[in-house]
């Protein structure tokens, strides 16, 4: 099993120490307030649907661009102004995730949101988070399979 | 909200619009304008109610408080709502009493606002209304939002028991439901309603098992009851277009709404019961996440 992506698992060390509820909350919407939507000369609206997260209410997009050294960029877009979960979760998944080994992020596991936002979220709210994750899981196998072949 | 033949607390100019929608409880529905004049009324308890659990400190109406569906609500051990002490405790660190009047509202069109409004009702505290457009038409309109946590002082509010009768369905009843050929409504989106997979691989499969519908319900998803350009709810006649035009429903018709979870059909249970002013509609909170993981329960694709 490849191991939890360096960057990834600092953050989520971090917020294992952060016991209060209100606490992580402030925190999270910090990072959503750094959300920065993909660069047009990655993607412009109208989005293509294949970008698109299944069943993720906020409508968060997706994109993986090449680094040189095989690894991806992560880049997303939330289309719903008050996505502002998705939108943390896009921060949190470009910064940690971007550059790292495709294996590894191949296999973050989608229940990671739980770790990130507490176990109190709705049904809907946490399918579409952890969509997000298997969107970026899937860009990262689709990468590491073209790479091997 | 006031039930059928109860006075409204308040009923002032600024509903004269929502009125004139012609809707069989207008007083169910409070305007942006309306809430704005009562942001510091004692006699008011604005509650926002999300389903983005960073909404709300992210910056919420003056005053208002939160509910949130899965702490407050829900029981944490069992799959049901919290009961009677549970509801008693939450009103009463809210501070809220028996005659206030409270105005919920949300994100998602006011989906988890009404569920809330829903639960409410479960304990007979029908003295609650929905801002219409909900949260983002509020901040669309530009009226302003803090941080701020309000502090209200504890109420001595003393909650009835939980009725699951009135309004809540639960499967035995749906089953009955379906033999006898009674009105269900499944408000899902109309993959969810074919049972259509999700097409991404490892993705969840909507937490059941089997995909598909209750047979004999039709599929008139939640949110054609709201304007998309403001969230606000359509006209008393674009609704009848809906559900009596193309759902076949009559207000006396006993009506079993469902969802995944109970959230978006608590959404239509509202419209059918205090908009169009149905008598009998029940929420299913059971809902396609207990019927679809049901052994031998019927179902129609």
């Amino acid at each position: 099993m490849p191991e939890t992506p360096a960057k990834l698992a600092s953050l989520l060390e971090t917020l294992g120490l952060i016991s209060d509820r209100g606490e992580r909350i402030q925190l999270l919407i910090d990072v959503a307030e750094r959300f920065r939507d993909v660069p047009p000369q990655i993607a412009r609206r109208p989005f293509p649907e294949e970008h698109k997260v299944p069943a993720c209410e906020s409508e968060a997009y997706v994109w993986g661009t090449p680094r040189a050294d095989g690894t991806l960029d992560f880049h997303f877009a939330v289309e719903n102004p008050q996505g502002i979960s998705a939108k943390a979760m896009a921060v949190i998944l470009g910064d940690t995730l971007s550059g790292a080994l495709l294996e590894q992020v191949a296999a973050v596991a989608p229940d990671v949101v739980y770790q990130i936002f507490g176990r109190e979220l709705s049904m809907g709210k946490s399918m579409g988070l952890m969509g997000m994750v298997s969107m970026v899981n899937h860009l990262a196998k689709r990468s590491f399979t073209l790479q091997s072949t | 909200m006031p039930a059928p033949g109860r006075q409204p607390v308040y009923k002032e100019a600024d509903v004269s619009e929502i009125e004139s929608r012609g809707y069989a409880h207008p007083d169910v529905l409070v305007s942006t304008d309306w809430v704005a004049r009562h942001l510091d009324d004692p006699g008011v308890r604005i509650i926002e109610s999300n389903e983005d659990p960073l909404l709300y400190s992210s910056g919420h109406l003056p005053g208002a408080v939160e509910v949130d569906w899965t702490r407050d609500l829900n029981d944490p051990v069992r799959r049901d709502y919290l009961g009677r002490e549970g509801f008693e405790a939450l009103l009463r660190r809210l501070g809220i009493a028996r005659e206030t009047t409270i105005v919920f509202y949300g994100d998602r069109n006011n989906w988890w606002a009404t569920y809330a409004c829903w639960v409410f009702q479960l304990f007979g505290h029908d003295n609650a209304k929905i801002m219409d457009g909900g949260r983002i038409k509020w901040v669309n309109e530009g009226r302003p939002l803090t941080r701020d946590l309000p502090r209200h002082p504890a109420s001595d509010y003393r909650a009835a028991e939980r009725d699951d009768h009135r309004i809540r369905a639960f499967r035995d009843e749906v089953l009955r439901h379906v033999e006898t050929k009674g009105h269900l409504i499944d408000v899902r989106s109309p993959a969810e309603y074919t049972g259509e997979r999700l097409h991404m691989p490892d993705y969840p499969n909507e937490g059941a098992l089997r995909g598909g519908h209750i047979p004999g319900a039709a599929n008139v998803p939640w949110a054609r009851a709201v304007n998309a350009e403001d969230g606000t709810f359509k006209t008393a006649e674009e609704l009848k277009a809906i559900y009596e035009g193309e759902a076949r429903l009559q207000p006396d018709d006993d009506v079993i709404v469902y969802c995944r979870i109970g959230e978006r059909s608590s959404h239509t249970w509202f419209v059918l019961t205090h908009l169009l002013g149905y008598s009998k509609v029940r929420n299913y909170d059971g809902s396609w996440t207990e019927w679809g993981n049901l052994v031998g329960a019927p179902i129609e694709r």
